[in-house]
């Protein structure tokens, strides 16, 4: 008689083999809990992230910027979609997770906790929110869930365009007049450091990282990310003749790498306690348009069930 | 870059102030539609406003740079969308009014867009060259949007009750500024004399069958007010649309000859 193999040690294999998991593939539980939270946290930073940029698509200097906003804004939402689609594959309803967003259950990235208070902070945040967002990304695109991986290979894509964007309105306003300067410096001043803190604890601090690691959804740590980014973008900052509001940043040659001052953790809990200064008004920007969508979403459920749609021009 | 031809001066004026009205209708409702980026009611319907939202603020600029160009001041784009007021603009003003409910946004797109439908079938057929082209190309995003809106009429006025209430208030609402659509006047004459610009009484027929065939199938009452709103084509709007340039404009007007 053949021996039905152990499904954890197929699964172990898998994964040490680097081939992906799928949805119809066995799979511990802690692993399935852990994509779920970490999939439908993804995917609520995208759609919460529209919030802070959604912001200035009305005030848009140009009609190209404001088309180009407003595209990139719509991508986040498309990101959302996949990734509620992906989170989908593990058993759980895109309602349950909006639910487990709304009641303050499920969290999301806390950088969109931030406000978005001059033009620069488009520039700002294509730049370097979505530039570390990429960071943290890319390795996510050989993740070991497959519907996971394949929906990061798509986002990408789109991200380096988002980050592009972000780059050249800075370059813009720092090659503007001395107001333009002005606004882009006081962006990059409030938007370093929270983004610096968008890597999540330090490797010491954070309690799941080894295990995310052992089971291939995570590649880098924390801190290796957080150093990655800051590498990357000090001479990008240059290049813009900007000045990262660091004074303990600098290159330390026997490392290979730039040295950078503390990050104030303090600030991190609290707003991811939820005592940013856009946690409330984030939160109730999703449940308004939530409930507000109510009636719509039962109209066309309600259609839905009496004939198919088929109106032809 | 466009080719332009020479026309005469009361023509080409005419020309000019026509290719700003289709400019700012397009840019209006596009602005009105992406308040909504980030808000809708269902994430598959807050992409759908922002792939129509861009789709009219790309329009938009079509216009605006054969306006521009066809005026021969020099202006670009951005000048005539952000440094002119209220008065110099010359949009419907059915586009320019609040998004309200998703019913309203829904009724307010399915009117304009029935109008704009037609009129684009007709403009694609313009002895004007550049008008044919940006028509023909405009129609194919139109079509996309005739049909996304008058699926959203049928389904929210056959959806429910609350559905049925909310997009009959839309369509009581809204109905006065529909009279303005296809109500020639001296500009369209002068146009359609010359062989640019379609007339404006058979689009209203075209107009009228689309907007009853839907309207039906949606189980909707047509509003029996007779009374219709005008002045947004000559520059006298509704109170809505100083606030829209107001935060449009907002940044070209506090740091003026600014690059972007
Ligand atoms: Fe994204
Ligand atoms: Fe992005």
């Amino acid at each position: 008689m053949m021996q039905t193999p152990d499904p954890q040690l197929l699964f172990d294999l898998k994964v040490a083999e680097e081939q992906r998991i799928e949805p119809k593939d066995w799979m511990p539980e802690p692993y399935r809990r852990t994509l779920i939270r970490q999939i439908s946290q993804h995917a609520h930073s995208e759609i919460v992230g529209m919030l802070p940029e959604g912001n200035w698509i009305t005030r848009a200097p140009s009609l190209r910027r404001k088309a180009v906003l407003l595209a990139k804004v719509q991508d986040e939402a498309g990101h959302g979609l996949y990734l509620y689609s992906a989170a989908e594959t593990l058993g759980v309803s895109r309602e349950q997770m909006i639910a487990d967003l709304h009641s303050g259950k499920a969290k999301y990235s806390s950088i969109f906790n931030y406000p978005t208070l001059s033009w620069a902070d488009m520039g700002a945040i294509g730049w370097l929110v979505d530039g570390a967002a990429i960071m943290n990304q890319v390795p996510l695109c050989r993740t070991s869930y497959g519907p996971y991986a394949r929906a990061m290979v798509r986002i990408c894509k789109e991200e380096s365009f988002h980050q592009r964007q972000g780059y050249e309105i800075m370059m813009t306003l720092a090659k503007g007049s001395q107001e333009q300067k002005a606004m882009a410096q006081d962006a990059l001043n409030r938007w370093w450091w929270p983004v610096l803190m968008m890597f999540g604890p330090k490797d010491d601090e954070s309690p799941n990282t080894a295990q995310s690691m052992q089971w291939k959804i995570k590649r880098f740590s924390n801190d290796e990310l957080r150093q990655k980014f800051v590498d990357a973008t000090v001479p990008q900052a240059e290049y813009l003749d900007l000045t990262i509001p660091d004074p303990d940043l600098k290159w330390n040659e026997a490392r290979g790498h730039y040295d950078f001052g503390a990050i104030n953790w303090e600030e991190f809990w609290e707003v991811v306690k939820g005592n940013g200064p856009c946690n409330r008004q984030r939160l109730e920007a999703r449940q308004k348009a939530h409930a507000e969508g109510e009636w719509v979403r039962e109209a066309a459920m309600a259609y839905a069930k009496k004939r198919v749609m088929s109106y032809e021009l | 870059m466009f080719d332009t031809k020479t026309y005469s001066s009361e023509v080409n004026q005419a020309l000019c102030d026509y290719l700003l009205r289709l400019a700012d209708s397009s840019l209006i409702l596009g602005h009105r539609l992406s308040e909504w980026c980030g808000h809708g009611p269902i994430l598959e319907q807050d992409i759908a406003m922002s792939n129509l939202a861009l789709d009219l603020i790309g329009q938009a600029r079509n216009w605006y740079q054969l306006a521009a160009q066809q005026a021969g001041l020099g202006q670009t784009e951005d000048d005539l969308a952000y440094l002119r007021d209220a008065p110099q603009y010359r949009n419907v003003l059915l586009v320019e009014q609040p998004n309200g409910d998703f019913g309203q946004t829904v009724m307010r797109q399915f009117l304009f867009d029935a109008y704009h439908y037609y009129l684009l079938q007709k403009l694609g057929q313009s002895a004007d060259e550049n008008i044919a082209a940006i028509a023909q190309k405009s129609l194919k995003e139109v079509t996309y949007h005739l049909k996304w809106s008058s699926e959203w009429v049928i389904r929210l006025g056959d959806g429910t009750e609350e559905s049925q209430r909310r997009i009959q208030t839309a369509l009581n609402n809204l109905w006065e500024f529909t009279g303005e659509l296809s109500k020639p006047d001296q500009t369209d004459e002068i146009l359609h004399a010359a062989g640019l610009v379609p007339d404006l009484r058979k689009i209203q027929a075209d107009w009228q069958n689309r907007v009853l065939s839907v309207l039906t199938e949606a189980t909707l009452q047509i509003p029996t007010r007779t009374w219709m709103q005008k002045g947004g084509k000559e520059g006298i709007h509704t109170e809505h649309l100083g606030y829209i340039l107001a935060e449009m404009q907002f940044l070209q007007r506090a740091y003026p000859d600014c690059e972007w």
